[in-house]
């Protein structure tokens, strides 16, 4: 059954029902007609249940104003039958009606949650042209301040605020945490959100395959700032991308050390787009880690000291009073006194990396069935299948 | 540029006025200074006329005081009315800001202001305008339709709703003295949090929400032991009336869940107050738990809202169709289901925080299963009205929206359960757009068809079928142009709680979502006028029969509006529409023999008590201490000098029972 | 409607013309029982952040660090002897002596005030060395889910103490017996929640 929906599917986007989608995605529909592959796959999936659902509902929807007008008080002429109340058949129909329709749809549901985990690399860029094995994502650290994004390149040394640019057709592996509250991180053009939490890490994987200007922002409310907490989105040809890389180093305002971080983490709104060199490799991990303060006992040392059974009687006194008023712009000063506490580090280790390997991708044409041969026709892939299929891709 | 962000730092604590100071009254602004001039007139203009038609006594000892369900009831009813157009004011503000603010304009609302009034228009609907619409609907309806004199426990019944008032007021007050949350109306942490919310907003918020819990759980507790223990000879539970039924669910529901909530915002306060790390950031705390935490109670609390309701349109369908209600069993069943399944889909409102594909998966099918049950009740509906012969009355005519309307909410709901669709779709105005589509296509049409229904029962007159059919319709068209556009802005990737925008192409739709909001707006003066010239013209609308729509069930069997004793002799079930076998089978109505009826007398104890609540509740916003300990100790000591009041019941003696029957016998032969 | 089901329905009785009052107080113990029900709830969730933060030392001290068993396993005696002496006061109330139900509820009462003064004899040890609720999160669930019940406890006696007051006043009334049932039923409760806390905070924690 799983296997037959997506082809169903294919064929229910050929319906007229349907023709006003484009007409509807050219007001600026950007859920339903995104520049990236998982988010395109993300939009059909919603147009895929809605006509399955509509299935039923539209035959309700019917029913309910033909009885309204058919069974009216004034009508002598329809039958009238108060006392019946009760039909084996009717129920049985009733309650498998729907029934069905949610087999179908927690098929779909199931299969298409795991294929579009945000946390699972790209098997393809787009229908047919599936990643190379040797072709590695670009890696981009995403950290959600009050109320602006910092985008960290380790590969390009380079990072930014309320800028990301990337290069269009390569897989994109998006690190992400935040340094005070829960944010979420949307590109609607590119991929689905996910949240931006303090001391943790979320991972996104997606891929442009338009170039063009697009917007970014947070999507989950975070404070006095929150509107404002927009930033641009550039998908590049690849030798413009380098280009950009260098002149963000270029014109970089300096490096992106932890004490510039720290400065940069204090509340504001409405930043400008700025740039920075990015040379300390563990700066992100230490964001994750909570521990860019200098003195801070990174949140993996104490979690492996928790594993180990606690630090003891002894470990009780190790807690520090922030110097600096962190919370500054929220007005804390005195309210929160017990908030500006964190326990000290016993010594300078190295902050270790949260960065877990990714999972296996898998290519999504295969549990569609389409990347397996065909009794008649064995010749028959992904890469090579008629385009006529795939109507909208 | 962050200066400009911070209302006023947060004040020192002052040893007898804590927090308090005269910077919290919020002189600068303006919107407030003049809606509380409004408030302030109005309020001294009702209580002029109070004294001037010495209404205090009157108002004390039969309202107040009043231990009577129905009285509770209608209480209850004028409490989320209340609180329903201050919800709705701060609707047509957030509208009119999102029109506004365009084009480098900052709108006419700073962030401050802006982000207390979305966090206080989602607490106050939810909490306080809809739980006590529901509320007051079961306690006046549930004893009547099983044949009670009244609830189980008829202090408590009072205790809670003035429990639940204080909870409102608190939340009321904090619109001149301080401020509210500006956190979403979940509060989640950190944000919530002492170190990222400083200031009392939240802790008006906690407050508010404990008091009126507190009133929330009690009458949950009342009205399952009301209906579990009180139900009249014959009645079986698969003889229940299905209001009754979904009452009895959603209360159980209630003591079910209302208890997480309490807890979950008793660990938060302590963060707050007691600097412990339960969702903090460092040492050790997980905000995570909180977001799971509130949503096992918020998740079941959709169905504590509209499950009463899907029993008001089960009692409306079946009275109007002429008609006995198809598949009762299935339908109880439903309702059954719904009830146990609420309880495991609560990570479908957060599929975006990773918790995996396999969690997301299986809370995504869970979710899309409720919708079995649920769709079942509605072709029962469907198939009630089939082969009936319907009456189109106002109550009829809502149900008929509401199975229209709410059909398409149900669909947008199960298509945020897919979690990829739910990844492009979080916290976006489509999401906005789905459960304002249940929540007014469901709860609020499904009220508006209960007050239709039942007003004539508690009133003894109709309410005016001109006005009531304006109102309809401005609600319903005024629904689908105000909320259209929130899904079409979901579609363009627009989020919840913007206050600026500056995508020029977007503020079209925010326009037609803002004459929406005022088509509804209409809808709401057109109700208030239906009341009110329903009142006036009350003798041409004079209904004395008790039984104004030929009804089923056993509310109708009394007059109108009932005695205080609900029932001279407890009626005997034989059928699952008692009243309707009984007109059948033609019933004698007894009309002498009347005995010494028992009945509970009215108490102060009740308003007493949340007086006190709410003075300790605004003492611990404050952080005034001695305030604080005086009042816990007051709470306290008054409940125990409670306690000693042995006597609490009285007897209606059978001569006046026999006089006020002897009345309605006249008015019965009047009206024939 | 013919006239032959009218005569056959004559006999139905649609009205109970001979009723009497439902006894008072008849469901006070549903409701009761109900109540408990939701403060379970309360411990349950109270409970499940424990699990959930109770490892979280933040790299202070855990619990095989704090807690004195032997001491524990003394206060645990002591409200498992309270709920004991409850259950005699309850046999004498069923035998209608009101002095033998004051003796063995006052005698619970002392035993639950024990159990307090060693609950707050640990907290005072624990935060003078330092191991605060602040101190983590572990510490934090681990003094609301003790404290929690410890408050319960301290309500229970302050109830226990007014109905002693309104047993000398009125005896063994119909009202008093049912509240004299609905505390017992409080007070078994939250001996059944500390075997929980004793078992999953205490034991748990120091042999883990």
């Amino acid at each position: 059954m799983p296997a037959d929906l997506p082809r169903f599917s294919a064929r229910m986007r050929l319906l007229p029902l349907l023709a006003a989608t484009p007409l509807l995605s050219g007001c600026g529909m950007v859920v339903l007609d995104p520049a990236g592959d998982v988010a395109r796959q993300q939009g059909d999936l919603i147009i895929l249940s809605t006509v399955l659902m509509l299935l039923i509902i539209v035959p309700v929807m019917a029913l309910t104003i033909f009885f309204a007008w058919k069974y009216r008080a004034s009508n002598r002429d329809a039958t009238y039958k108060p006392d019946w109340d009760h039909s084996t058949q009717l129920e049985l129909v009733i309650w498998s009606a729907p029934l069905l329709i949610i087999i179908c749809l927690g098929a779909v549901t199931w299969v298409a949650t795991h294929l579009l985990d945000p946390y699972r690399p790209l098997a393809r860029t787009g229908p047919g042209k599936p990643v190379a094995a040797e072709v590695k994502p670009l890696d981009v650290q995403v950290v959600a301040l009050d109320w602006k994004w910092l985008f960290i390149y380790p590969e390009q040394g380079v990072a930014t605020v309320n800028e990301l640019a990337v290069p269009v057709d390569r897989p994109l592996r998006f690190r992400i945490s935040s340094s005070s509250v829960m944010n979420s991180f949307y590109v609607p053009a590119l991929a689905g959100q996910i949240y931006a939490m303090p001391g943790m890490e979320t991972k996104l994987h997606g891929v442009f395959d338009k170039t063009g200007e697009f917007t970014g922002f947070s999507a989950n409310y975070s404070g006095w700032g929150f509107s404002n907490m927009r930033f641009g989105v550039k998908s590049l040809p690849a030798g413009e991308f380098d280009q950009w890389v260098a002149a963000t180093r270029a014109s970089a305002e300096g490096d992106l050390s932890r004490n510039a971080y720290l400065k940069l983490e204090t509340p504001s709104q409405k930043e400008p787009v700025r740039r920075f060199v990015a040379n300390d490799p563990q700066l992100f991990d230490a964001v994750v880690n909570m521990c860019v303060e200098p003195g801070k006992m990174c949140m993996h040392d104490m979690m492996s000291l928790d594993a180990a059974g606690g630090a003891g009687i002894a470990g009780i006194g190790n807690v520090r009073q922030v110097t600096y008023d962190k919370f500054a712009a929220r007005g804390t000063v005195d309210a929160a006194r017990w908030s500006m506490r964190y326990v000290a580090a016993y010594c300078s280790a190295p902050v270790m990396s949260n960065d877990r390997p990714d999972a296996k991708p898998v290519s999504p044409e295969k549990l569609k069935g389409e990347g397996l041969p065909l009794p008649n026709k064995p010749e028959r892939t992904a890469l090579n299948a008629p385009a006529a299929t795939r109507p909208l891709s | 540029m962050s200066d400009a962000i911070i209302p006023h730092p947060a004040p020192p604590t002052h040893p007898i006025f804590g927090k308090l100071s005269i910077d919290a009254i919020p002189l600068h602004e303006p919107i407030l200074v003049a809606t509380f001039i409004g408030v302030a007139i109005g309020g001294i203009a009702v209580l002029a006329l109070l004294t001037r038609y010495r209404l205090w006594g009157y108002l004390w000892k039969e309202w107040f005081t009043t231990v009577d369900h129905k009285r509770i009831g209608i209480m209850y009813m004028i409490l989320g009315l209340i609180m329903f157009l201050r919800g709705f004011a701060d609707a047509i503000m957030m509208r009119l800001q999102q029109v506004m603010a365009f084009g480098g304009s900052e709108g006419y609302l700073n962030a401050h202001h802006y982000d207390q009034v979305f966090t206080a228009h989602g607490v106050i609907m939810i909490f306080f305008v809809a739980m006590p619409f529901i509320t007051g609907l079961m306690n006046y309806i549930v004893p009547l339709q099983i044949g009670a004199r009244d609830v189980s426990f008829p202090f408590l019944n009072n205790f809670s709703f003035w429990m639940t008032s204080a909870g409102a007021a608190l939340t009321m007050i904090s619109l001149f003295v301080g401020e509210y949350a500006q956190t979403g109306w979940l509060a989640y942490p950190p944000l919530s949090g002492i170190a990222y919310s400083p200031n009392v907003g939240v802790d008006y918020y906690i407050w508010g929400l404990q008091i009126a819990g507190v009133g929330t759980t009690l009458s949950g507790i009342n009205l399952i032991v009301t209906i579990l223990k009180l139900r009249a000879p014959g009645m079986g539970l698969m003889k229940m009336p299905v209001f009754t039924w979904t009452s009895l669910c959603s209360n159980i529901l209630i003591v079910a869940s209302f208890p997480i909530l309490t807890a979950t915002l008793a660990l938060l306060s302590l963060d707050r107050y007691a600097g412990t790390n339960f969702f903090t950031n460092d040492l050790g705390g997980s905000p995570m738990m909180y977001v799971n935490l509130i949503w096992i109670w918020g998740h079941p609390e959709v169905y504590i809202l509209i499950l009463p309701l899907f029993g008001v349109f089960s009692e409306v369908t079946s009275t109007f169709a002429g008609k006995r209600l198809f598949g009762y069993t299935s339908m109880v069943y439903a309702t059954v289901c719904i009830t146990i399944l609420s309880y495991i889909v609560w990570l479908h409102h957060f599929f975006t925080m990773g918790s995996g594909a396999s969690v997301n998966s299986f809370f995504g099918i869970t979710t899309m299963v409720i919708s079995i049950p649920t769709g079942a009740k509605l072709f029962n509906w469907l198939f009630t009205m089939y082969r009936g012969r319907i009456r189109y009355e106002l109550p009829m005519m809502w149900t008929i929206a509401f199975m229209l309307t709410f059909v398409i909410g149900g669909m947008t709901g199960v298509l945020l359960a897919v979690p990829p669709a739910d990844f492009v779709l979080h916290n976006s105005l489509f999401l906005i757009a789905h459960f304002h589509n249940v929540i007014i296509g469901g709860v609020l049409f499904g009220l508006f068809a209960a007050i239709n229904y039942w007003w004539p029962k508690a009133f003894g007159f109709k309410l005016d079928v001109f006005w009531g059919k304006i109102s309809f319709w401005c609600w319903v068209v005024g629904f689908w142009v105000a909320f259209t556009p929130l899904y079409i802005l979901g579609l363009m990737g627009v989020t919840r709680r913007m206050r600026v925008f500056d995508d020029p192409s977007l503020q079209i739709w925010f326009a037609i979502a803002g004459v929406g909001a005022l088509i509804i707006a209409a809808g709401i003066g057109a109700m208030l006028v239906q009341f009110a010239v329903s009142i006036w013209r009350r003798k041409e609308l004079r209904e004395e029969s008790g039984d104004p729509w030929d009804g089923r069930t056993l509310e109708w069997a009394t007059s109108s509006p009932p005695p205080d004793y609900n029932f001279a002799f407890t009626p005997v079930i034989h059928d699952l529409d008692a009243w309707y076998d009984m007109k059948k089978r033609g019933h004698q109505r007894p009309v002498g023999g009347y005995r010494d009826i028992h009945m509970p007398s009215n108490t102060g104890a009740g308003i007493i008590l949340s007086g006190i609540c709410l003075v300790l509740g605004f003492a611990l916003v404050w952080h005034i201490w001695w305030l604080v300990a005086a009042s816990f100790v007051a709470v306290v000591a008054g409940a125990i000098v409670h306690t000693f009041n042995y006597k609490r019941d009285f007897d209606i003696p059978a001569a006046t029972v026999a006089a006020v029957e002897d009345a309605r016998s006249r008015q019965l032969a009047a009206g024939a | 409607m013919s006239a032959k089901t009218l005569t056959a329905d004559e006999a139905v009785q649609f009205y109970d013309l001979d009723e009497h009052a439902h006894p008072e107080g008849h469901s006070t113990m549903l409701g009761f029982w109900i109540y408990l029900m939701s403060d379970c709830l309360i411990f349950a969730i109270l409970f499940a952040c424990y699990a959930v933060l109770g490892g979280s030392y933040a790299a202070g001290p855990a619990p095989k660090d704090l807690f004195d068993l032997k001491l524990i396993a003394l206060n645990t005696a002591m409200l498992l002897f309270s709920s004991i002496t409850y259950g005699f006061a309850v046999l004498q109330m069923q035998q209608g002596k009101v002095k033998g139900v004051q003796i063995w509820l006052a005698i619970t009462g002392l035993f639950g005030l024990a159990f307090l003064g060693i609950e707050l004899y640990e907290f005072h040890h624990l935060i003078e060395i330092g191991a605060t609720p602040q101190r983590s999160a572990f510490l934090s669930a681990f003094f609301t889910l003790v404290g929690t019940h410890g408050l319960h406890v301290t309500f229970g006696i302050i109830w226990l103490v007014t109905l002693m007051v309104q047993l000398s006043k009125h005896g063994l009334i119909a009202a008093n017996k049912r509240r004299v049932m609905c505390l017992s039923m409080f007070w078994h409760f939250l001996d059944v929640v500390w075997i929980g806390v004793f078992t999953f905070v205490y034991l748990m924690g120091v042999l883990r």
